[in-house]
């Protein structure tokens, strides 16, 4: 069996006249984190929703390894495949976690939904699950039967992550999962990604234009600009050495503290 | 020659009983074939709410427009029906549909359960089996099982399609999360024939068991939201639960005032300003019966008498 998980060729998206993105090409790894940077506006959002099967390209490809044949065009499999894929073997974390979330149930059911949605029928055990998930993205167990409206932005941030990881999925894509928060609130749901990430053996592909956190989280990096990718390699790599103007004027950008 | 001789009886019937300048049971002969079209597709593919084409009717929305029309739609001269609100005969939308009917179509009106060939009804299934020769149309508020959690049409339409039910279960996971048990006690989820998952329209979770492996035909009107469904006669209807949460119907502890059943569902009356109440069956015609057999309940509560306030 290959080691690779995702593999996006030769991928382009228009929105009419307008550039999504163009011709990117990459692979992803089993348990490796791949980071795309670049500009609002770069096709970042773009690329990520055309791999995470929201979005069909409009052309190129997009193979995902899945359990039981191997790599497959994930818009060549039927629509209850797809969805099926995405509910098990994938994870998506939108940017607004009221997106990803159902603000009219508990937390607990929020976590449970995705279990419900296998067809797991036993209440404890989907109770014990719920359980275990919220103590492993630190959200205590008396706000288990809350409503995520009383939650804080990082909490509901915690929460989509738990309610994503319940099913033990391969691959997690995450849409700037930490923009829109503080720095404190940040810094610890970092720590919180890194560790689950490394612990389950989980893949993701993380959007985002903080470098920051593309240094602490990500193995490797893609660069975008205006819709190609401008620049790919280890994460450490291209943020010390970079070769592109853009990536060079990106590095060069960030504020010191 | 029979079958020619009786249809001229049955057409001198009908110039003499029903209303004059109204089609037979009021909706136009156009509007009949689309609804019988539509409950014909219904009917084929058991628990998949069919749009059709819902007419304005003499009544509200809300007040069995949609059962009407699939009424008025199956009726014919010979048929005998009754009408049930709350499972009464003699409340106000079952008075009103059911002379709706005498006056349109001319046609028998029953109150007893076994004697009538089509039972329209709102709220209950009656407590006396249904037979095979019989038809019951719900009245349907709201059609879709999935519309709380989804409110997005076209997506409640892949996941009946893909049978991606496992949002439905969320509610019930709600209600014991938050009340230790499921407290959902009426438009209980079912899903019918292994595949759709269908709303029974309001009646008690109590009625659900009576849907499965009905001997009658089941057909659901909903007006304002235009959609038919059926249930075959025969067919699995299962109410959603959770294995360790296994579904439960009410239970009383006590009988009917009147009849002294314990197997029927009860409706709870208050009987004065004091507290003082009694249980007594939503069926009435059932009730009627059993009393007209002999059986007797406890009877009513204790009259008021000043001295309790003293």
């Amino acid at each position: 069996m290959t080691k690779v998980l995702l593999s996006a060729k030769n991928l382009s998206h228009h929105y009419g006249s307008q550039v999504g993105c163009i011709d990117v090409n990459f692979d992803i790894y089993r348990g490796e984190v791949l980071g795309v940077v670049g500009e609002s506006g770069s096709g970042k959002t773009t690329l990520l929703k055309n791999i995470s099967g929201l979005l069909q390209p409009s052309s190129g490809s997009v193979k995902f390894n899945t359990r039981v044949d191997g790599l497959k065009d994930i818009y060549l499999l039927s629509e209850p495949e797809r969805r099926l894929l995405m509910r098990t073997d994938w994870g998506i974390v939108f940017q607004n976690a009221r997106d990803g979330l159902r603000m009219n149930v508990s937390a607990g059911a929020n976590v449970g939904e995705r279990l419900m949605a296998i067809g797991a029928r036993n209440y404890g055990d989907i109770r014990n699950e719920a359980t275990d998930w919220l103590q492993n993205v630190e959200i205590g167990l008396e706000r288990i039967d809350h409503y995520p409206e009383t939650f804080s932005g990082g909490m509901l941030q915690r929460l989509q992550i738990a309610r994503n990881l319940v099913t033990k999925p391969r691959l997690v894509f995450m849409d700037e999962p930490t923009s829109g928060l503080d720095v404190s609130v940040q810094a610890r749901l970092l720590d919180l990604i890194r560790g689950l990430v490394s612990q389950l053996g989980i893949a993701c592909v993380i959007v985002s234009h903080d470098l920051g956190v593309m240094r602490l989280l990500s193995n490797r990096l893609i660069v975008m600009h205006q819709g190609r990718v401008v620049e790919q390699g280890l994460t450490d790599q291209v943020l010390d050495d970079p070769q592109h103007p853009y990536t060079q004027l990106l590095v060069s950008s960030i504020l010191p503290v | 020659m029979t079958a020619i001789s009786g249809d001229r009886k049955r057409s001198s019937r009908l110039k003499e009983k029903t209303l004059d300048g109204y089609n037979f049971a009021y909706l136009d002969d156009q509007t009949k074939r689309m609804i019988r079209r539509a409950t014909l597709k219904a009917v084929a593919i058991p628990g998949y709410q069919v749009p059709f084409g819902s007419r304005e009717m003499p009544l509200p929305f809300g007040w069995g427009t949609g059962g009407i029309q699939v009424t008025a739609s199956i009726i014919g001269i010979d048929d005998t029906l009754k009408v049930i609100d709350q499972g009464a005969d003699d409340t106000t939308n079952a008075v009103n549909i059911r002379r709706f009917f005498a006056k349109t179509a001319g046609v028998e009106t029953t109150e007893n359960t076994s004697d009538a060939s089509i039972i329209q009804t709102r709220h209950r299934i009656p407590e006396v089996k249904l037979k095979s020769d019989q038809i019951i149309v719900y009245q349907v508020p709201i059609p879709e099982p999935l519309r709380w959690i989804e409110p997005r049409e076209q997506e409640t339409r892949k996941m009946h399609a893909l049978t991606e039910y496992g949002v439905m279960h969320v509610g019930l996971y709600e209600n014991i999360a938050h009340f230790g048990k499921v407290t959902t006690s009426y438009d209980y989820p079912v899903q019918v024939n292994d595949h759709y998952v269908m709303s029974p329209s309001p009646i008690p979770k109590f009625d659900n068991p009576k849907m499965d492996k009905m001997p009658a035909l089941q057909l659901f009107g909903a007006g304002r939201e235009k959609r038919i469904y059926a249930v075959p006669p025969y067919t699995k209807v299962k109410s959603l639960d959770f294995d360790d949460h296994p579904f439960e119907i009410e239970s009383w502890s006590e009988c009917c005032a009147l009849c002294g059943s314990s197997s029927s569902f009860l409706d709870e009356v208050i009987t004065d300003d004091k507290g003082s109440r009694m249980f007594v069956c939503s069926d009435s015609n059932f009730c009627a019966d059993r009393r007209a057999k002999g059986h007797k309940g406890p009877g009513l509560p204790r009259k008021f008498e000043i001295k309790d306030i003293e």
